[in-house]
């Protein structure tokens, strides 16, 4: 008792979360701060040093690429921060805050990936994290490519990367191999066996250009195609299209204009998500705001996020 | 010309058998690759670009497999 009387906790290390009640009595979860699940060698050996010492007998891998460390008693908050090193390895968040982004590996070794993923991430966790949104939490995801294995569309902005791919006629060897790559059947046969590409079909994959052998295929545009509105949980949404090929150096500042809007629109609100936001005040709405500051980028119509139905519970 | 056969063994297993097998030939030497339809002839193509190697065409035999002629390109 006389113990408990005298803990002592630097109170600024809770501010954004990141520590979790459990079950037990005085024991919490700290949940790691690891932007686009990238984690070096050195720091993973530092984090089970410290979860040795403080921790239970094991960590736990979030559905959100961060790791948690489990069994951790109050008292011993500051010293697990301490030893983290608080250059090298931060505590996440939790709350109604803009939370670490989630990426894939992106282009740097997956042969998929178009664009940098992983920078992408490291940019929005610097920039933004831990933002409060006065509402409810806000989540980022970045995929390298659309098939977008982050699931980036169930996040409240989510990103994947595309080209817009071109073709130079003369190059092209009539061997076929594009027509044969292209899944959603964009390029067809045509004259002197050159292909054709229907451009509605087209998901900016890349797949043609990657397999072309004389590099008739090039890439004409690249960046993010962005969706907006989407997220999980007991009533999931999936998010809708708000921009194209957007470059990646402007993802901070295209998720700061949506954070904008949904501070402001959602007042009054109650605990609500941006996605519900949206069909509250019109996709337009949103689309207006962004287009003002992305006029190149936003698209010129979209859909509010489209309710996924889950049978259970009428509403 | 030499004949790679990697009909009826999937990816990535398909890939790294050509590999092997492109190891055992001289530079600039051709082959045909077979592959089945779907993932295979999607997968192993554009793999072998990457690794360096040039993609000379594309046929699709009668019995319905492909045959990628390819020539070997030493690093
Ligand atoms: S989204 Fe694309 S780049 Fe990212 S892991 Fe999936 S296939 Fe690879
Ligand atoms: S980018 Fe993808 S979808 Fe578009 S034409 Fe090329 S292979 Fe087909
Ligand atoms: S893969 Fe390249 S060379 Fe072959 S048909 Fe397509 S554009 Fe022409």
């Amino acid at each position: 008792m006389e113990e408990t009387k005298q803990t002592k906790l630097d109170l600024n290390n809770l501010k954004a979360g990141g520590f979790i009640k459990e079950r037990g009595k005085n024991l919490f979860t700290v949940r790691l701060r690891v932007p686009g699940g990238r984690m070096s060698v050195s720091r993973l050996k530092k984090i089970a040093e410290v979860a040795e010492k403080f921790g239970g007998e094991f960590v736990h891998l979030s559905v959100r690429q961060s790791i948690e460390l489990i069994n951790i008693n109050f008292k011993d908050f500051d010293a697990v921060v301490e030893e983290l090193g608080e250059k090298q390895q931060k505590v996440a968040s939790c709350g109604a805050r803009v939370r670490v982004p989630v990426a894939c590996g992106g282009c740097e070794y997956n042969p998929n990936g178009l664009v940098d993923t992983q920078k992408s991430a490291l940019e929005v966790d610097e920039k933004l994290f831990g933002t409060p949104t006065g509402h409810h939490k806000f989540k980022v995801a970045f995929a390298g490519c659309p098939f977008d294995c982050p699931k980036s569309s169930t996040n409240d902005v989510g990103f994947s990367g595309a080209i817009e791919p071109t073709l130079d006629k003369a190059t092209c060897i009539s061997c076929g191999l594009c027509v044969k790559s292209c899944v959603p059947k964009a390029l067809v046969i045509g004259e002197n066996n050159k292909p054709v590409l229907i451009a509605e079909k087209c998901i900016w994959c890349g797949d043609c250009v990657k397999v072309c052998p004389t590099e008739a295929w090039s890439v004409k545009k690249k960046g993010y195609t962005v969706r907006i509105g989407g997220k999980w949980g007991r009533n999931p949404l999936v998010g809708t299209l708000f921009a194209t090929f957007l470059p990646e150096d402007k993802a901070v500042d295209f998720i700061a204009a949506v954070l904008e809007w949904y501070k402001l629109k959602a007042e009054g609100l109650g605990r609500i998500r941006l996605g519900d936001t949206i069909i509250k005040e019109g996709a337009d709405e949103l689309l207006n705001h962004l287009r003002s500051q992305f006029p190149q980028y936003v698209v010129t119509e979209t859909i509010a996020p489209q309710i996924i139905q889950t049978q259970v519970g009428t509403h | 010309m030499q004949t790679i056969d990697l009909r009826g063994i999937s990816c990535p297993t398909n890939f790294v058998k050509a590999k092997l097998a492109l190891e055992d030939l001289d530079d600039g030497t051709a082959a045909n690759i077979l592959l089945d339809d779907g993932e295979p002839v999607k997968n192993v193509p554009r793999s072998l670009k990457a690794d360096g190697h040039k993609l000379l065409g594309l046929k699709q035999s009668d019995e319905g497999h492909y045959i990628l002629e390819i020539q070997k390109v030493e690093e």
